[in-house]
C-alpha cells in the first residue's frame, strides 16, 4: 500500500533527519554541561581556597597532553569524513583508526590521572572541587566512550567485504566528536589552569 | 562524472533507507516487534497512554492516602490499610514517614510519569506525524527507546518503597540537604534522570519530525496549533531537561560521596550530629543548597509549561472543531505559545522567594512572572473569541476543553497572587499553592488531556467512545474537582501547611478538620469517577460503534487517514492546500474545508471523504 505513496519525501529543511537530530541533541548537551559549569562558578566563588588547593593537585601536563590528543582526533575525524566523501577507503581507515587510537590514548591518560588521585587518597568526596572534577571529567569520559563505539563500528564495517560508504553518517558522528572535543577545551582551563 | 553520480545515488538511497527499512519489516513483524518493541509512532503513543493511565491510578491512590490522613488522622485506611506493611502503617493508619513518602511520590508520579508522558509522549507521538501528513517519526528507533526508558524509570523509583528507609521523602522538589542521603533518594535521582533522558530523546524526535517531515505544501503556519504547541514544548524539553540531569548528577555525587556540593558546611541534624560525617564535609567547604534550587527550578519551571502548552494546543483544535469556527487569531496564538515558552525560562526564581535569595533578584523574577499573564490572557481571550457565536457541539471532548478553560483561568489567577513576592511570603508552602497547582495541573492539563483522548479516540482505536458515559464522567469529575480543590484556597489562606502530617497538633488548624473531611470525600469521589473513563475507553474498544474516517468533520490531516490507520498512516498522497481552521469557507457549501482537499474539486472530494 505504501509503495505508491510519496509521504516519505526529501527532508523539508534539506538536512538529513539524523543530522538535524544530532544538532538538536548537541543543543541539549550544551545545556547539560552548562549546569555543571554554573555549579562550578557558584561554588568556586564561595569556596575559593578549596578550589585553588584542589586545582593545584591536578596534573596539568597530562591534561595538556590529552588536549592535544583530542584536537588531533578532531582533525583526523574531519579528514576521515572528507576521505570517505571522496571515496578513498584506505585513507578513511587510516584517519578513522588514528581517531580511535587518540580516543583510547585519552582514556588511558584519564585512567592514569584517576588512579593517581585515588592513590593519594583523593576521591569525589574529598571536597566540592573534586566532586565537580570527577563528575565533569567523568561525564566527559563517558561521552568519549560513547563516541568510540560508533567510530569502532564504522571502522570495523569498512574492513568487511561490503565496506562502509555512508559518509553522511560519519559526518553526523563527527559533529558529536567535535562537540566532545569542545567540552574538553572548556574543562581543561577551568579545572587545571586556574588556581 | 560517474563517481559523482554514484555518490549522489548513494546519498539518495541512504536518505530513504531509514523510512523504507521498517516498511519492509512491516510485512513480517513478530508480535514483539509489533506490540512491545514497536517503532510505529501510533503504537508508541498508545504505550505512553496506557503506561501513564496506570501511573495515574497509582498516583491517585497515593493522593487518597494523603487525603485520608488529613481528614481522619490516626484512623486506619479503609480497605487497604490492613494490607500495608508495618513499616508504613501502624494499625492501618499512615505513619509520619510514610506520609512524607506519599507526598513526594504522589507529585513525582503525577508530574514525571503521568502528565509529561501523556501531554508529550502520547499526544506528540500520535498527533505530530498524522497532523503533518507523514508516515512516521524522523527517528523511529530513538522514539522506541524514549518510551522504554519510562517503565524502567518508573520501576526504579517505585523500588524505593522496598529499600531500607523507604522511598524518597523530601518532596518532589527534593531539596538537599534533606535529600542528600538514603537509598530511596538515590533511586529517585536515577529514576528522574532516566525519565528526563526519555523526555530529551522524545523532544529531539518531535522537533526533527516537525521541521523535516511536513507534507507537501505545508508551511509552518499551516500547522494545527496542537503541532505548534508540541513543537515549542519540545524546545523546552530539549533545553530544560538536561539542566535537571546535571543537577541530579551532582546531587547523586553528594548522596554517594558527600562531596559538599549542595550540603552546607557544619550542618546540624536533629540527632545532634554533623551531617553526614561532619569532618569530611567541613573539609570540603560549604555546599550551596540554594544552588540546587536554582538548577532544579531552571528545569522545573519550564516543566510546568511542558505540561500545559501541549494541552493548550489540543484544546485549541477541539474548540475550533466543535464551535465550527476558525481559531480566533491563529498567529497570535502561535506567538503567545512562543512568548510563554521564552518567559518560562526566565521566571524560575519565583519558586524561591523564601530561599534567602536577594530580594532585588526576587523583584525581577516577580516582574517577569507577572508578564506571563499577558500571553496567557491572549490565549484565553482567543479561545473565547473562537467559541463566541459559534455553533457549539457539547461533546465529551468539547466539554473537557471548556472545563480546561474555566479551571485554567482560576488556576492562572491564583498564580498571579503567588507571583507577587510580598503576597507569596504569606501563602508560600500553604494549601493555597496546593489548590493552585491542582487547578493548573489537574483542572488544566488533565482536563485538556481528557479532551484530547476523547477527540482522537476514534482515530486511535477505530471505535467511537460512549458519549453518555463520557459526559457523565466529565460532569462528575468537574463537580467533584471543584468541590475538592476550591476549599483548599481558603484553608491555605487560613495557614494550613502544605506537607503537614497532622495539622491538628496546632490549635488554629483544628477548626479546619471538617473542611478537610469535606475535601477528602470529594477527592475519593473524584478518584473513583475516573473508573468511568477507563471503563468507557475499554468497553468502547470492544463494543463501540465503528468510527468513520472524519467523525467530527474536522479539517486537519489526521482525519484524511483511515480510522485506526495502519503502518504508514495514509492511503493517499497528502498535499496541503490551506490552513487548518477553514470552517465556513466560501469555497465550500459545507461548514468545513479540510486541508487536503484540492481547490478545484472541493464538492466532489469532500463528498468522497465523507462516505468512508
Amino acid at each position: 500500500m505504501s509503495s505508491a505513496l510519496s509521504l516519505a519525501h526529501e527532508p523539508v529543511t534539506g538536512i538529513r533527519h539524523g543530522k538535524l537530530g544530532m544538532w538538536i541533541f548537541l543543543a541539549s548537551e550544551v545545556m547539560f554541561f552548562s549546569g555543571f559549569f554554573t555549579a562550578f562558578i557558584i561554588l568556586r566563588n564561595t569556596n575559593l581556597p578549596v578550589f585553588a588547593h584542589g586545582a593545584s593537585e591536578l596534573n596539568w601536563q597530562l591534561a595538556a597532553l590529552n588536549t592535544v590528543n583530542l584536537i588531533v582526533s578532531s582533525l583526523t575525524m574531519a579528514m576521515a569524513i572528507l576521505s570517505l566523501e571522496h571515496g578513498n577507503k584506505s585513507r578513511f581507515q587510516l584517519y578513522m583508526g588514528i581517531t580511535f587510537l587518540c580516543a583510547c590514548g585519552f582514556l588511558v591518560i584519564k585512567y592514569i590521572e584517576y588512579t593517581t588521585k585515588f592513590s593519594h587518597g583523593i576521591y569525589p568526596g574529598t571536597s566540592s572541587f573534586f566532586g565537580l572534577y570527577f563528575t565533569m571529567t567523568g561525564f566527559h569520559a563517558m561521552h568519549v566512550i560513547g563516541g568510540m563505539i560508533p567510530i569502532g563500528w564504522m571502522l570495523a564495517k569498512s574492513f568487511t567485504k561490503r565496506g562502509y560508504r555512508d559518509w553522511e553518517r560519519v559526518e553526523i558522528l563527527g559533529l558529536y566528536w567535535h562537540f566532545v572535543d569542545l567540552v574538553w577545551i572548556f574543562l581543561f582551563p577551568i579545572l587545571y589552569l586556574i588556581f | 562524472m560517474a563517481a559523482v553520480a554514484t555518490q549522489h545515488d548513494h546519498a539518495h538511497v541512504a536518505t530513504h533507507d531509514e523510512s523504507h527499512a521498517h516498511d519492509h519489516a512491516h510485512h513480517s513483524v513478530s508480535f514483539i516487534r509489533k506490540y512491545i518493541f514497536s517503532t510505529d509512532h501510533k503504537t508508541i503513543a498508545k504505550q505512553f497512554l496506557t503506561t501513564s493511565m496506570f501511573f495515574l491510578l497509582v498516583g491517585g491512590a497515593f493522593a487518597l492516602f494523603i487525603r485520608w490522613q488529613l481528614a481522619y488522622p490516626g484512623e486506619p485506611i479503609p480497605l487497604v490499610g490492613k494490607w500495608l506493611p508495618d513499616t508504613l502503617v501502624s494499625n492501618g493508619a499512615v505513619q509520619p514517614g510514610f506520609y512524607t513518602q506519599l507526598v513526594t511520590m504522589h507529585a513525582t508520579v503525577m508530574i514525571f510519569f503521568v502528565i509529561i508522558p501523556m501531554a508529550t509522549g502520547a499526544f506528540a507521538n500520535f498527533c505530530i506525524p498524522l497532523m503533518i501528513g507523514t508516515d512516521d517519526m524522523a527517528m523511529p528507533t530513538i522514539n522506541m527507546i524514549s518510551f522504554w526508558l519510562v517503565p524502567v524509570a518508573g520501576l526504579t523509583i517505585m523500588s524505593g518503597f522496598f529499600v531500607e528507609g523507604g522511598t524518597a521523602a523530601a518532596g518532589w522538589t527534593n531539596y538537599p540537604p534533606l535529600s542528600a542521603s538514603g537509598t530511596g533518594h538515590m533511586l529517585w535521582v536515577i529514576g528522574v534522570f532516566l525519565v528526563g533522558f526519555s523526555s530529551i530523546l522524545g523532544g529531539m524526535n518531535y522537533l526533527a519530525t516537525t521541521l523535516n517531515k511536513r507534507a507537501k505544501g505545508m508551511r509552518m503556519f499551516d500547522m494545527p496549533l496542537t503541532v505548534w504547541a508540541l513543537f515549542i514544548t519540545s524546545v523546552l524539553q530539549v533545553l530544560g531537561t538536561p539542566v535537571l540531569a546535571s543537577a541530579m548528577s551532582l546531587l547523586f555525587v553528594d548522596q554517594v560521596f558527600h562531596a559538599g556540593i549542595f550540603i552546607p558546611e557544619n550542618l546540624l541534624t536533629p540527632n545532634g550530629g554533623l551531617y553526614p560525617s561532619g569532618a569530611n564535609v567541613g573539609a570540603g567547604g560549604g555546599g550551596q543548597p540554594v544552588l540546587w534550587q536554582h538548577l532544579f527550578w531552571f528545569y522545573s519551571h519550564p516543566a510546568v509549561y511542558i505540561m500545559i502548552l501541549p494541552v493548550m494546543g489540543v484544546v485549541s483544535d477541539v474548540l475550533a472543531t466543535f464551535a465550527r469556527k476558525a481559531i480566533f487569531g491563529y498567529k497570535a496564538m502561535v506567538f503567545a505559545i512562543m512568548a510563554i515558552a521564552f518567559l518560562g525560562f526566565v521566571v524560575w526564581g519565583h519558586h524561591m522567594f523564601l530561599s534567602g535569595m536577594s530580594p532585588l533578584l526576587g523583584t525581577t523574577f516577580m516582574l517577569s512572572t507577572i508578564v506571563i499573564a499577558v500571553p496567557s490572557s491572549i490565549k484565553i481571550f482567543n479561545w473565547l473569541g473562537t467559541i463566541w457565536k459559534g455553533n457549539i457541539h457539547f461533546t465529551s471532548a468539547n466539554l473537557n476543553a471548556l472545563g480546561f478553560i474555566s479551571t485554567f483561568v482560576c488556576g492562572g489567577l491564583s498564580g498571579v497572587f503567588m507571583a507577587v513576592g510580598p503576597i507569596d511570603v504569606y501563602i508560600h508552602d500553604t494549601y493555597f499553592i496546593v489548590a493552585h497547582i491542582h487547578y493548573v495541573l489537574f483542572g488544566g492539563a488533565l482536563f485538556g488531556i481528557f479532551a484530547g483522548v476523547y477527540y482522537w479516540y476514534p482515530k486511535m482505536f477505530g471505535k467511537m467512545y460512549n458519549e453518555t458515559l463520557g459526559k457523565f464522567h466529565f460532569f462528575l469529575t468537574f463537580i467533584t474537582f471543584n468541590l475538592c480543590f476550591f476549599p483548599m484556597h481558603m484553608i491555605g489562606v487560613g495557614g494550613h501547611m502544605r506537607r503537614i502530617y497532622d495539622p491538628y497538633v496546632y490549635e488554629f488548624l483544628k477548626p479546619f478538620q471538617p473542611i478537610n473531611q469535606f475535601i477528602t470525600i470529594f477527592a475519593i469521589a473524584m478518584g473513583f469517577s475516573q473508573l468511568i473513563l477507563i471503563f468507557n475507553l475499554l468497553w468502547s474498544l470492544k463494543f463501540g460503534r465503528k468510527a468513520p474516517r472524519n467523525p467530527w468533520r474536522a479539517n486537519t490531516l489526521e482525519w484524511a487517514a483511515p480510522s485506526h490507520p495502519g503502518h504508514g498512516n495514509f492511503d493517499r498522497d497528502i498535499t496541503v492546500y490551506r490552513g487548518p481552521y477553514e470552517f465556513a469557507s466560501p469555497e465550500s457549501k459545507r461548514d468545513y474545508l479540510p486541508q487536503w482537499i484540492r481547490p478545484a474539486h472541493v464538492e466532489q472530494e469532500t463528498t468522497i471523504a465523507e462516505k468512508h
